[in-house]
Parts: structure tokens; sequence; C-alpha cells
């Protein structure tokens, strides 16, 4: 018995850790924020195996899991860093290995870092302000909102029906519009579609369901990393801040803040480990540790992010110390893919307690 | 990542299982603490293995090797089939360990035995009225009369005073040390004389807790555990196993699958609870807390089958665990409306009432073992590592 991480996966996160804190500071992410370009960022994880990692090796991939896969979110997370992980290190190669027609050729190019895939997969979690999205003979009309990892070569996408398309984002008949949020460490995008051609990568809606597991644990699993970085940044101003002639990190009401946020944090990350394993391992209990997994670090996160800013005083609120970004990292990791509330109603779903 | 146990586990719990189905009939299901067959059952989970199960044969126990996953297997099937795991108590969970640590050889023999088989019952003197959080303030005092410490003062939330047999207390011996090294462990009977014991009805009606008084009780000089003046070491080591005790992570799934019932049975303008969409989403919002909390646990327990560092996540169970059960209490009585008020003797009332009174009860539990406040200055400086307050009573 054995519920942590492997050496391996130690290593893993303990390179990418570094790799991050010495090439995507928070400069870099401010500088993506105006000019939206990642790809020094995105060529350096793949040095170290990032888009790879979920790839089976056949198809040149390392062929690790979604605890793996989890365990990079965080670190993301944890540095606000902006890249593709989520469509291209993530959906992309799971729809492979679960039994979805992705040619090995892509595979192969996603492994090695050279193709970018966004994801968008909202029409299958509920759709807002009448956008739809059809398909008819293989010909796509409609629209999906929030495709995650835009600026990307193709696109996963999710009918209403829950078929799960590939489109090449230059395809005939796709027009592709920023959609400005928040998250400015992220591009999102929403996509038109007007008679476009896309090659079915599978129309059994099984198979985005269990993308969307995976999705919203990686989600989680950034939250948990973003969460985590509120803290640390938290504990260590408090240290240094000096009012009424002494660190505020001696008073308990602020003391007590960050014992708060950790007693809180420091669950979600037994929370993703179990989730993660869970994904590859335990398909009875994948679906409703997924949703539970989504929405309460989302809760956990919502509240560490309140409560870090507050420990910051007026600094917190500036664009000096930048914590906002990763404010705003939890605020998108929350609405996209399923907002608590709803997850909080698929969970019931999957033990019978909802219709 | 392994969540199995293995297959020579999975021998031991099919014969923790077959022992189970066995000797059913002869557990206790309500008896007091001094019946036959809570004796006789004690007796016979010390023969097998299932309690005292690494306390050493010359003492008592059983003799086993320490092994994490097996006593979770004991405790896992016992809850299973809801069959008593034996006697516990402080004398047990608390005393024994501490003897074992820092006893006397002569201390190991004459207390160990007879409190493993439940015949020597125990109560535990910390808390008084002025020494709550700030236990090492205490006042009851212990002076040398000849061959004899002389004790005067008051305990209180003195749990199981009213029926233990001896005190394990902590008394000021040198007034004139500072305040953590002047105290000393003490043990002494019951009866002695200037001993009154008076109940504390708690909020929930029930007299869990006493007042114990001291008045001149004079107690054998060599009933001291540790070196005079050195039990509030000897102490905290105590508090460590308390506090690794609460909040049972399976006392509350089994709490969380009955007010899942509950709410499947109760009804409101003839809907059941469990379609109500905001009742629905309050349980499951606790249940995502209730599910990150077991994974911690399982992480916890982990860390110390592999000796892999998870202090923080141990850190924040007493805290988490006991809110979140007081939690899950509450939303029993809200969702129960009217019904939830219904108490006592009245026939209205659900499960025999224990939403209510679990309720307050585990508001006695954030409180008690540690205050939820305490337990946050603890994360803070030991698991986050910010300082200290400066402390007014070391600058004076």
């Amino acid at each position: 018995m054995e519920f942590g991480l492997s050496r391996e996966q130690t290593l893993l996160t303990d390179s990418v850790a570094r790799f991050l804190s010495k090439e995507a500071p928070l400069d870099r992410v401010r500088r993506f924020a105006t000019e939206g370009d990642d790809r020094d960022i995105w060529a350096g994880l793949a040095e170290l195996g990032v888009p790879a990692l979920l790839v089976p090796e056949s198809a040149g991939g390392v062929g690790l899991g979604c605890l793996d896969a989890a365990l990079i979110a965080e670190q993301l997370g944890y540095r606000a860093t902006p890249s593709p992980f989520l469509g291209t290190g993530v959906a992309l190669p799971l729809a492979a290995r679960w039994g979805g027609r992705i040619g090995d050729e892509l595979l192969a190019a996603v492994a090695a870092g050279e193709r970018r895939v966004g994801v968008a997969l909202a029409n299958a979690v509920g759709r807002r302000a009448d956008a739809t999205l059809s398909s008819a003979g293989g010909r796509l009309d409609g629209i999906v909102h929030f495709a995650m990892d835009a600026g990307a070569d193709d696109y996963l996408v999710a009918t209403d029906t829950g078929a799960l398309y590939l489109v090449a984002a230059d395809a005939p008949g796709l027009s592709i519009k920023a959609f400005d949020t928040i998250d400015r460490s992220r591009r999102t995008a929403e996509l038109h579609f007007a008679g476009v051609t896309g090659s079915l990568v599978g129309d059994d809606p099984a198979l985005v369901a269990r993308l969307l597991d995976a999705l919203r644990v990686m989600l989680a699993a950034d939250t948990l990393g973003a969460a985590q970085q509120m803290l640390d940044q938290s504990v260590a101003y408090a240290k240094q801040r000096e009012q009424f002639n002494r660190p505020i990190a001696t008073f308990q009401a602020v003391k007590h803040m960050c014992a708060d946020m950790a007693a809180a944090l420091e669950p979600c990350r037994a929370m993703i480990w179990y989730a993660g394993h869970a994904l590859d391992h335990m398909p009875d209990e994948a679906h409703l540790v997924a949703c539970h997994t989504k929405a309460h670090v989302a809760e956990v996160g919502k509240a560490v992010a309140k409560t870090s800013t507050e420990v910051h005083g007026g600094m917190g609120f500036t664009d000096l110390v930048g914590l906002h970004y990763w404010f705003k990292r939890v605020g998108y990791n929350r609405q996209m893919l399923g907002t608590p509330e709803m997850m909080r109603l698929e969970a019931a779903r999957a033990q019978g307690l909802a219709a | 990542m392994d969540l199995s146990y293995g297959p020579e586990y999975d021998t031991f719990r099919s014969e923790v299982q077959t022992f189970l189905a066995a000797n059913a009939s002869a557990a206790p299901r309500g008896e007091g603490l001094r019946s036959p067959k809570m004796l006789s059952w004690q007796k016979r989970l010390i023969e097998h293995g299932y309690a005292a199960r690494t306390i050493p044969k010359a003492y008592g126990g059983y003799g086993a090797a320490p092994d994490i996953l097996q006593s979770r297997i004991i405790a896992e099937e016992f809850a299973r089939a809801q069959i008593s795991q034996g006697m516990g108590g402080q004398g047990i969970s608390m005393l024994v360990p501490t003897l074992l640590e820092v006893g006397t050889e002569a201390q190991k023999e004459q207390f160990i035995r007879p409190t493993l088989l439940g015949e020597m019952l125990w109560c535990q003197g910390y808390s008084e009225p002025g020494a709550g959080s700030d236990l090492a303030s205490l006042r009851t005092s212990a002076v040398l009369d000849g061959d004899e410490w002389v004790v005067n003062g008051q305990k209180i939330w003195t749990s199981t005073a009213h029926l233990a047999d001896w005190i394990f207390c902590l008394v000021r011996t040198e007034p004139n040390a500072p305040k953590h090294k002047g105290i000393s462990f003490l043990l002494f009977r019951m009866d002695t004389p200037g001993i009154e014991i008076r109940p504390l009805v708690d909020m929930t009606g029930n007299a869990n807790f006493n007042e114990v008084f001291f008045t001149d009780v004079r107690v054998p000089k060599d009933q001291v555990v540790g070196r005079r003046g050195d039990g509030w070491l000897v102490a905290n080591a105590i508090l460590g196993h308390e506090r690794d005790s609460l909040g049972n992570p399976d006392a509350t799934l089994a709490r969380f699958n009955a007010l899942a019932e509950l709410m499947k049975i109760e009804t409101l303008n003839g809907q059941r609870l469990i379609d109500h969409p905001v009742y629905r989403d309050r349980l499951m919002t606790l249940q995502g807390r209730m599910m990150a909390l077991r994974y911690n646990d399982l992480r916890v327990l982990s860390a110390r089958l592999n000796q892999a560092d998870a202090s923080l996540a141990r850190m924040i169970t007493k805290l988490e665990g006991t809110e979140l059960r007081h939690a899950l209490e509450g939303l029993a009585i809200d969702i129960m409306g009217e019904f939830g008020l219904a108490y006592g003797d009245n026939p209205l009332k659900r499960d025999h009432g224990s939403w209510q009174y679990q309720y307050m009860y585990f508001l006695g539990l954030i409180i008690g073992g540690g205050t939820s406040q305490i337990q946050k200055n603890i994360i803070s400086e030991r698991g986050l590592g910010m300082p200290k307050e400066p402390k007014l009573d070391r600058a004076g």
C-alpha cells in the first residue's frame, strides 16, 4: 500500500518546477498577457517531455498516466504558466488512448511539441447563449464558445450530442475569434462553423464524458498549484511586512487566515492524487471523484484566492505584486467545464441521488 | 500509487472476519464498562490479538510487532460488523503508551495489565478552570510531606471520573520553576480521602464530564511517572496520541450514509428531501469535503507506513475532521425543519435524536483536545513556519 508519489513522479515534477521558475517567472507571464506568444515555454516543456507524457510509446510518447499529467498541471498552475497543455498534452493523447480515431502522425507531432491542439467541449457540458453545434454527414455547423488553448493547429470539438471531431484551424468555413477572459495567462476563443469538414474521432458520448472528467481533474490540479502559490506568497509576505513594530505574521488574525488556507488546501492534494489515479485505474469511481474534485477544489481555490489577496493588504489589490494572475487563473479553472453547482448535481446523478 | 493492501493482508482480513463471525454472540452491545460481558470480551480480544495488539506479552498485551495495516484492517472489520473493539478510554489509549515509554518497571508491572483487562479504569486530570488552552498554567499543587504528596486544587472536564479507580493527574510540584518545568505527572486512587466529584452537565443534557476537587489528598511519593518536574513532557506525548485519534473518517462516512438515507425517507410537501435542489447541493458539498479528507487520511496512513513526510496533512486532521462532522450533523437538523428540534423523549425525533446530540457533541470536540484556534496556531507555526506571537507572560 502506497498512497503517494513515486521517485520518478517527484523527479519529473521537480524538473518541470525548476524549468518554470527559471524560464517562465511572472515577468514572462506578463509578457504573454500582452503578446500572446508562449512558443519558447512550450518548446522548453517539450524538451522535458511534457507534451509526450500521455502519448503512447508506440507513437513516440512516454505513455505515462493521468496522475502524472495532473502533477504537471499543478506545476503549471503554480507558475500561472501559459501553455497548450490541456488540449495538446492531455485531451488529444487521451482521446487516442480511449479509443478515438487519432492518427499516429499527429500524435507523434504533438509529442515532439511541433503541433498544438485546442479543445472545445463546452457544448457537451451545457450550452449557453444559444450556441449549438451540430454535425450532418461530417459537416459541422454552429458555434462553440470557450475553446481552450486557442492559437492551435487543430481543435478537438464536441457537438451538442457528444460526438467528437478533430478540425484543422485553417479548415474552410471555420472562423476563430479571440474570446477575452479575465485570465490573461490563457488563450480562449469562440469557434464559428459554417459547413466545416472535420474528421470524426468518436461518436460515442462516453468518450467525451471521459475526456471531460480528465480535463476537470487537470483544471482542479491547476487550481491546487495556483492556490499553493498564493498561500506561499501570503506566508512570505506576512513574515516580511511589518506593522505596529512587528511582522504581521505574528498576529493570530493573520496566522489563522494562513492556517485556514493550508487546512483547506492540503487535503486537495490527496484528492488530486486519488482522482488522477482513478482516471486510469478505477473506472467505477473515476467519474464521481472527478466531479467532486472539480467542485471541491474550485471552492477551496476561490477561498484561498480571496484570503491570500487580503493577507497582502492593499498590495494584494495592485498589479505590482501580480497576485491577481493566480486569482484569475483560479477563477478560470472554476468556470470552465462545469461550475461547482453543476458538478455536484452531476455527482448526485452518478450515485443515483438525482434524476 | 498502490491502493491495495496486498495478499498477505487479504489473508489477515479473512482471519479477522472468521473470528468476528464465530464470536459475534459474545460481544457486548451496550453493556457497561464494568459488566461481566464487557470484561470477558476484552479478555478474549487480547488473547486473539484484536486488542492491546502491540503491547508486550510481559505486561498483559498480545505482543505483536506494530503493523499499521493490520491495525487498520482490525478497525475496518470490527466497524463493518458493528462489533465492539473492546474497551477504550484514556487509561488504555493514553496512559498505557506513556508508561511504556517513561514508566518504571514497577509501574509498568503494576498498572498496564489490569488497565488492559478493564479491571482498572482511569480518568485524566489535566484541565483546570483557569488552565485550558494554556494548560501549563495549571495550579493544582502537590507538596511533599514526608513520604507523601499532599494534593490540593481542582480539575475540570474529567470524563469518567465517577467510574474511575485511578487518575493520572498533572500537579504543580515546583512552584518557583518556570511554568512548563514545575509540573509532575502523578497517579493516585480515586477513593483516596479528600476527593470530591461533581458531575458537569453539558449542552447535550448529559454529564459526560465532571469537576474533581482535591482537599489534602495524600499520595505515596513514588507514584510520579517520569522525573519530578518533567510532567509537561510526559503529558505532551500523551496529547499527541489523543490528537491522532480524533476525527475518525470511517465514522464520518457512516454518518454521511445515514444522512443520505434520511434525506431519501423524509419529505417536504410530498417531495423527498434528496430531491430538493438546495438540500441536495449542501449534501454533495459535504461529500466533496469528506472525500478530500478521506484521501488525506490515506496519505497520512501511507506516510506512516513508508516513512514519507506528510506532517502538514497530519496536522490539519483534527481541525478539519471535527468541523466537517459538526457541519454534517447540522445539515441533518436543517433538512428536518421543525422535526430537527425534536429531542429528549419526543417520539417524533429521528434516529434516536442522534443528529441534535452529535451536532452539540462535536461542537464540544471542536473545542476539546486543543481548540480549533490552537490547531490553527500549530498549523501556522509548525506547518507554515510563521513566528509565534510575542508572549506577555514571558516578557513580564
